[in-house]
């Protein structure tokens, strides 16, 4: 006020803050570290320390037996374990070329939509939590608790799955299994439209998350963004279309995609994939009844385990049984990429095998990793607050980053 | 398709770089091109400019490591997507591990910087040119590259860990 400090603060040279968003912080969802410089609440420009919970993935991968990386490849997105799961046997069975039966690749379709669904429920109800609305993720978590006895009903576990087999599944779809489905089927579209009602045209909700943390399509592609964020910015670029796997060329959906490439389009991409994979799973229902009933892997009997009633009887069934466990049948030298849309995006096993018994170079593509890397491009100038809303939205999950 | 584009890709290569391109052959669907090290940039580029190829993004990239392959020990695997034609190729690049330098390839795909921090982390490979190469995943204070196959998984100096019959 007085002339004196007047004088005294132009002499004061601009101070900045630093803040450490993370690595352990509610808000990062995660272990990562951010370490922001700050003007007031404005981030004038941040750097992200990433591999908090690396587990070295690759390397482990290395000495052990095909089916046993399967358990690795939960713990990479481990909001949609089933489909890591499928694409790690996709993978060796390209690697194998072993051909697996259309009722098992229509099965296949129904477990990794409904994990789409569980992952997409996550990051959106997430977003609302983040921009203060506590009871839609309240509400929504219930059906993502019945996604979850849907996967216990099928493999017994219900976050890290390890669901399926080279070759197929484990075992058949049970007949509470499908009764649990079809449970799921009539309750959730009720519960998503009521989760939508929510948020969707919500005043608060809308004026908190459009235009935060957009991204243009050109740096998208530049920084190598796929799946929902990607879609989000107007790139129509979906593996299942592009690239199709599990028999997906048979199913009819949509690709939805934004335009702004913010927070509000992030969020309604992965609201309509939601929609989509409720449908797929459906068309994909009425797929498998036209199929022979029971068929549950292919015959390859050097890669799938025998039941194990057999495993005691049979000689045959006790010799590959104890081939497979002490990982006694080598496979075939060769080099294979395979990518499956995950809950994030283009999710990809390049694999390199030398005729042994274990990968001799295991490589994955972690759709997190590579765009995370846009995060402190994306959160310069903007609001702290908006910043915490915009790594929610682009659903970083600390496994599949630091793998 | 996937046959005819390794023909066109492989001929574009040939009359531009000549014998810089040391093989091309298919791996199940995709085709797969072993680039001479010192003109990796460059054909990265040319593929990228190019008007019919025009590939465009960056799906992902590795280190590689042969112990055994003398004088070309370490690699790097480049894999680029077109997207609009969905076309999709395999670059690979080996050179000594004596002499681990490649040109860095941000300069073309911003997605980079983190891949090669990540191969530099695990694999010691150094991208000349890259605006922040450090560790990654691993702590700052490591001193070797842990991906190199000298380095076993387990822990060798447990004898419980032993695995004859398990291990690789």
């Amino acid at each position: 006020m007085s002339k004196e400090k007047n004088n005294n603060t132009d002499i004061i040279e601009k101070e900045y803050t630093t803040l450490n968003l993370g690595p352990t912080h509610p808000a990062t969802h995660g272990i990562f570290q951010n370490v922001l410089k700050m003007d007031g609440e404005i981030i004038l420009e941040g750097e992200s320390t990433v591999g908090y919970i690396h587990r070295a993935f690759e390397k482990i991968a290395e000495r052990r037996p095909y089916y046993q990386i399967t358990v690795l490849t939960d713990r990479l997105n481990y909001c949609s374990s089933p489909i890591n799961n499928m694409g790690w046997h996709m993978t060796v069975e390209k690697l194998l070329k072993i051909e697996v039966p259309k009722r098992v690749q229509y099965l296949r379709v129904i477990i990794m939509e409904l994990s789409r669904i569980a992952d997409h429920i996550i990051c959106n109800s997430v977003i609302g939590v983040d921009t203060g609305a506590m009871t839609g993720f309240l509400y929504i978590f219930q059906q993502r608790e019945s996604i979850y006895d849907i996967f216990e009903e099928l493999c017994g576990a219900r976050l890290t799955t390890n669901i399926g087999r080279i070759g197929g599944l484990e075992r058949d779809f049970t007949p509470k299994a499908w009764a649990l489905i079809d449970k799921f089927l009539k309750e959730f579209p009720d519960k998503l439209k009521e989760f939508e009602n929510l948020l969707m045209r919500n005043r608060i909700f809308m004026d908190r998350t459009v235009n935060c943390g957009p991204i243009s399509a050109e740096k998208a592609l530049g920084y190598g963004f796929t799946g929902p964020n990607l879609r989000a910015a107007g790139v129509d670029y979906d593996v299942r279309v592009m690239n199709p796997y599990s028999s997906y060329e048979e199913f009819e959906f949509t690709v939805p995609v934004g335009t702004q490439g913010d927070t509000y389009d992030r969020f309604m991409v992965r609201q309509e994939e939601m929609w989509q994979s409720l449908s797929i799973i459906k068309q994909a229902i009425e797929k498998v009844k036209k199929e022979p009933a029971g068929v549950y892997h292919a015959d390859v009997p050097e890669f799938f385990l025998p039941p194990k009633e057999e495993v005691y009887n049979n000689m045959e069934a006790l010799i590959y049984h104890f081939k497979i466990v002490m990982g006694e049948t080598d496979v075939p030298a060769g080099e294979v990429y395979h990518c499956v849309e995950g809950g994030n995006g283009e999710l990809g096993y390049y694999l390199i095998s030398d005729g042994g018994r274990a990968p001799y170079r295991m490589h994955i593509r972690r759709p997190c990793f590579i765009y995370y890397q846009a995060y402190t491009d994306m959160i310069k100038g903007t609001y702290l607050s908006d910043a915490i809303l915009t790594m929610s939205s682009m659903n970083v999950i600390a496994g599949e980053l630091d793998a | 398709m996937s046959n005819t584009l390794l023909d066109t890709v492989n001929e574009k290569l040939k009359a531009k770089f000549g014998d810089g391109v040391l093989s091309a052959e298919m791996h199940y669907d995709f085709p797969v091109f072993t680039i001479r090290k010192d003109i990796i940039h460059d054909v990265i580029k040319f593929l990228k400019e190019d008007e019919e190829l025009a590939f465009g993004f960056l799906t992902t990239m590795c280190g590689l490591h042969y112990p055994d392959n003398k004088g070309h020990e370490l690699g790097v695997m480049y894999q680029l997507h077109n997207l609009p034609k969905n076309l999709r190729i395999r670059l690979k690049t080996f050179f000594s591990i004596s002499d681990p330098h490649i040109p860095t390839v941000t300069d073309l795909y911003p997605t980079a910087n983190w891949m090669e921090r990540q191969e530099y982390d695990f694999f010691g490979i150094i991208f000349k040119g890259h605006p922040n190469l450090k560790r990654i995943l691993n702590m700052d204070e490591m001193t070797y590259h842990p991906m190199r196959k000298e380095y076993p998984v387990e822990d060798g100096t447990r004898e419980d860990k032993d695995d004859k019959m398990f291990g690789r």
